[in-house]
């Protein structure tokens, strides 16, 4: 990544992989609200089938840490192009709180993905991969384990006001990081108004449909 | 707008001795400033008054006060050119401000424009960008085709002619978060790209440029749009979009 145009396409390819992996996530945990059953399985298929679990979860978790060490070199390289601040500076002027704070909006999802990694993503490993157990059923018990894991997780009304708030972040960073990522591989043109609105639909009801999920279970479990 | 009725203003300046030494902020009074005098006008009032009182004045950049030159710049109250829109600092008029109002003057702030004194700033990184490739090369031995005797669509036309009204004051980077130039590198590579004459050099063009712009030490475009906002000009980011589109290109088909 010698160019500051290669630095910028990956980051925004990186992005659109994040935006897909964000959509399916999504769908798979909307079912949660309908059908647990549904839940289950598409959870059971997720955590053991060996295309997902050892070909495209690599890749999602290099695609993670690429976004995240590329936006950390980005934002020490932005900042060493400017040595010295302004006295006054009005950005509020001609650009947006969230274009002018993605590093912030950032860190605030970094810091969520590592509770949402120590609630799920690390028992998996440790059932999976210590244990050695792939059945996805609990000892002792009958029926696949995850959607009771996903509720008992939404139990506590901090634990659901954290995720609340990082999906408000995830907004945010999404309100401009679809269609800055469009801009970065160079696709402005006469799609560009119909593409922001999408994108704008995108980053409030995705997160949204997260929130609502993380309620619905908080409110129907108590 | 105007009141005709005479402003006092106290001014926040930045001075600065020289390249080596650190500035810093110093407060000074104007009074009696014609509201429709323009900004650059005003900094001449202030300018006599301390020469008559002996003391140095401020330096700030300026040529042809009609905001085709690009020369002047001045960072006003939080933002490149001032608060008006579509306008450089020559073209702006002391009716944007208040009676009494406290502004704040600075230079452009970048690494890659070092302040030389006070208000003037070294922006020959631009023109190095321009040396690496914002060029065509024609040949001038006597038989020179005439540029009007090559067709071009009504459509590159208009837009190489959009970009090429930058006039590479350097607002684009002032006002950037991360003192990007890329609105600036955009519009170069654009201009030259959509015209039939640009196309010989049009790989290497977009790759030394940007090769250059890097050199310099800008920063990394984040796409806020800010530079968009605040251009005289009213460059479009679409420039921008079609660079990262000509340098990808040129990436992928380059021969060596």
């Amino acid at each position: 990544m010698k160019t500051s145009i290669a630095r910028k396409v990956s980051m925004a390819l990186s992005a659109f992989f994040l935006m897909i992996f964000l959509l399916q996530h999504f769908a798979i945990n909307v079912t949660s609200i309908f059908s647990g059953e549904t839940f289950n399985n598409l959870s059971h298929f997720m955590g053991t089938n060996f295309a997902v679990q050892y070909i495209m979860q690599p890749i999602l978790i290099f695609g993670v840490v690429f976004h995240f060490v590329m936006g950390f070199i980005l934002e020490l390289k932005n900042k060493g192009a400017r040595n010295i601040k302004y006295a006054k500076n009005n950005g509020g002027a001609n650009s947006s709180w969230m274009s002018r704070n993605m590093i912030l909006s950032g860190l605030v999802i970094l810091a969520f993905m590592g509770l949402h990694f120590y609630d799920f993503w690390l028992p998996e490993l440790k059932i999976k991969f210590v244990d050695g157990d792939w059945s996805g059923v609990l000892e002792g018990e009958t029926g696949l384990r995850y959607f009771t894991e996903l509720q008992h997780k939404f139990v506590n009304p901090i634990r659901v006001a954290i995720y609340c708030v990082a999906f408000i972040f995830l907004s945010l960073h999404l309100l401009h990081g679809f269609s800055s990522a469009f801009q970065s591989i160079g696709a402005n043109n006469k799609y560009t108004r119909a593409l922001s609105k999408f994108g704008m639909a995108y980053a409030i009801l995705i997160p949204l449909g997260f929130v609502v999920i993380a309620l619905f279970h908080h409110f129907n479990h108590c | 707008m105007s009141t005709n009725k005479d402003m006092n203003l106290i001014l926040k300046i930045w001075r600065q001795k020289d390249q080596k030494s650190s500035g810093k902020m110093v407060d000074y009074k104007v009074n009696g400033i014609s509201p429709d005098s323009s900004f650059l006008e005003m900094m001449d009032v202030l300018n006599e008054g301390l020469i008559s009182k002996g003391e140095e004045p401020v330096e700030f950049d300026h040529d042809c006060r009609e905001g085709i030159c690009g020369m002047c710049s001045l960072y006003i109250n939080g933002e490149a050119h001032g608060p008006d829109r579509a306008v450089t600092t020559c073209q702006l008029h002391m009716r944007k401000f208040k009676d009494g109002e406290t502004v704040t003057i600075e230079p452009w702030r970048a690494k890659a424009f070092p302040v030389l004194k006070d208000l003037k700033v070294d922006r020959s990184s631009f023109d190095r960008i321009q040396q690496a490739g914002g060029f065509i090369s024609v040949n001038t031995s006597g038989n020179t085709q005439d540029a009007n005797a090559t067709p071009i669509s009504k459509y590159n036309a208009d837009k190489a002619m959009d970009a090429a009204t930058c006039i590479g004051c350097g607002a684009c980077v002032a006002t950037c978060k991360n003192a990007s130039a890329m609105l600036f590198v955009g519009a170069k590579v654009t201009q030259y790209s959509l015209l039939p004459q640009g196309q010989v050099e049009r790989k290497e063009r977009v790759l030394n440029m940007v090769k250059q712009m890097d050199l310099e030490g800008f920063g990394n475009c984040t796409n806020t749009g800010a530079c968009e906002v605040e251009c005289p000009k009213g460059i479009s980011l679409e420039n921008i979009a079609i660079m990262n589109r000509e340098y990808l290109k040129a990436s992928i088909t380059k021969e060596d």
